[in-house]
């Protein structure tokens, strides 16, 4: 067995490495600070065709696998992690129409989203309904040949400057999933600020009052509600989570191995300290098994193997962890200047405390992977019987 | 059949180890189902036989038992490989 990326996706991953570090790394504690993604950078990202990474050539997209998908979200993730929620939010729209649109959904939309002229967020949460997705109260009904919708929706990532909502509500006590445009009448967006962690998302609480959609945006079918549109979007949802905290864990070590080069105390450097080496020890190391973890799901997703599930959901979980943990001891090493805002190693902290609520909570992940682990260990057990 | 229906046991048996599942038998009336089970089902009906499920087929009904998923198999099969 061997276990390497082919070399287009290295290529890309470099390539994607070279426009981090110029177009969005200098600036990421600017964007942090003013709670701000300005326009020039989502059009550079448009242009580099990020936004339209999972969307088919055949659509004006990249058409990433989802290994290469995966190396995106990490190099972005390690750069900014507001940004790369951008890339998670819209991809999951995206991807929703993909692969639940029709033929007319597909065409009016597809090529839009992966040019960037429009922008996709997804509406899930509510103020009432977080890890329990399925107790959200936005409701719809058939009124003649529309759809109106009524509720609200909270911490919806980019909600802020959002075109196009992917807004999931009841509908005859079947969850499902509409699309709703920004100029909707009724429909109203209320920035949300001062959040702890990936602060320049542009989070929104979004408002619907009688917001009328045509029929036709009906996303799938309601046969399995929650299931079929929300479950898979979530699952690219966790994975580009998982790998963006690949990202930040990433991140942290480099800073990390940066500081501790220069940086002298009691007349050595740093790293040359011993407790500083047993703490840049478990970055490095849980970081590789955080890669490792992305890519084997992603490469499950390539291969459209059922297993990709759960596997999504133990990469986004040690991730995440991983992620916290590695800035944690990031800060603990920068000391002071640790907890200025004149390195990035605090923003790294206060996103990675995120990455353990969204896409799935590290207690929920917690309940799943257990529940996960005994049917396995119950199917070992029969078949030695 | 004779090839679809061992499969699907075969998969369905990893959610239910210890019970023997009848061919008509509703696996959502097992109390175990949730929309990852779902997501899963889908994917390995699509992986396994190489069919795509479409919209209109996303109805719970074909995939309540062994025989359903079976039926609803060879009937995209038959469809799309024609």
């Amino acid at each position: 067995m061997k276990i390497e990326l082919t070399e287009k996706q290295t290529q890309e991953r470099q390539a994607f490495q070279t426009f981090v570090q110029r177009a969005i790394s200098p600036y990421a504690d600017g964007y942090d600070e003013e709670e701000y993604t300005p326009p020039e950078i989502i059009w550079e990202i448009a242009q580099q065709g990020y936004l339209g990474a999972l969307i088919p050539t055949e659509y004006e997209g990249r058409g990433l696998d989802m290994v290469t998908f995966g190396l995106l979200n990490e190099e972005l993730g390690r750069g900014c992690s507001s940004i790369r929620s951008l890339l998670t939010v819209h991809s999951m729209v995206s991807h929703a129409i993909l692969r639940w649109g029709n033929k007319q959904q597909k065409n009016a939309w597809l090529p839009r989203l992966a040019t960037g002229s429009v922008i996709g967020a997804f509406g899930l949460s509510e103020p009432g309904a977080g890890s329990d997705a399925g107790s959200i109260t936005t409701t719809a009904h058939l009124d003649g040949d529309s759809y109106v919708l009524n509720g609200i929706k909270k911490w919806t990532t980019y909600g802020q400057i959002a075109d196009l909502f992917l807004i999931f509500a009841q509908l005859d006590g079947k969850i499902s999933a509409f699309l709703l445009e920004r100029n909707t009448p009724g429909f109203s967006a209320q920035p949300i600020k001062g959040m702890l962690g990936t602060r320049a998302s542009m989070l929104a609480e979004l408002h619907l009052q009688d917001c009328r959609v045509p029929k036709a945006n009906l996303v799938g079918w309601r046969g399995f509600g929650l299931a079929a549109v929300a479950t898979s979007c979530l699952d690219i949802g966790r994975y580009s989570v998982a790998c963006g905290s690949v990202g930040i864990a990433q991140a942290c070590l480099d800073a990390s191995l940066a500081y501790t080069s220069t940086r002298q105390q009691f007349g050595s450097y740093l790293k040359d300290h011993q407790l500083i080496q047993r703490m840049v020890t478990e970055m490095l190391v849980n970081v590789k098994a955080a890669r490792m973890l992305c890519l084997h799901a992603g490469a499950l997703k390539d291969q459209g193997d059922p297993d990709t599930i759960m596997e999504t959901w133990i990469a986004k979980y040690f991730a995440s962890k991983t992620a916290t943990q590695a800035a944690q001891d990031a800060v603990q090493i920068h000391g002071a200047n640790g907890c200025s805002s004149a390195y990035p190693v605090q923003r790294y902290l206060r996103d990675s405390r995120v990455m353990e609520i969204i896409e799935g909570s590290t207690q929920i992940q917690q309940i799943q992977i257990a529940r996960y682990g005994y049917e396995r260990m119950e199917k070992h057990d029969r078949s030695a019987s | 059949m004779e090839s679809i229906r061992p499969k699907i046991i075969a998969f369905l048996t990893k959610f239910f180890p210890t019970v023997e599942l009848a061919d008509d038998q509703d696996i959502f009336a097992l109390g175990f189902v949730n929309s990852l089970f779902a997501m899963q089902l889908v994917l390995f009906v699509e992986k396994e036989f190489g069919i795509a499920i479409e919209n209109e087929d996303l109805d719970i009904d074909n995939f309540r038992s062994i025989q359903a998923i079976t039926e609803l198999v060879e009937r995209t099969a038959s469809v799309q490989n024609a």
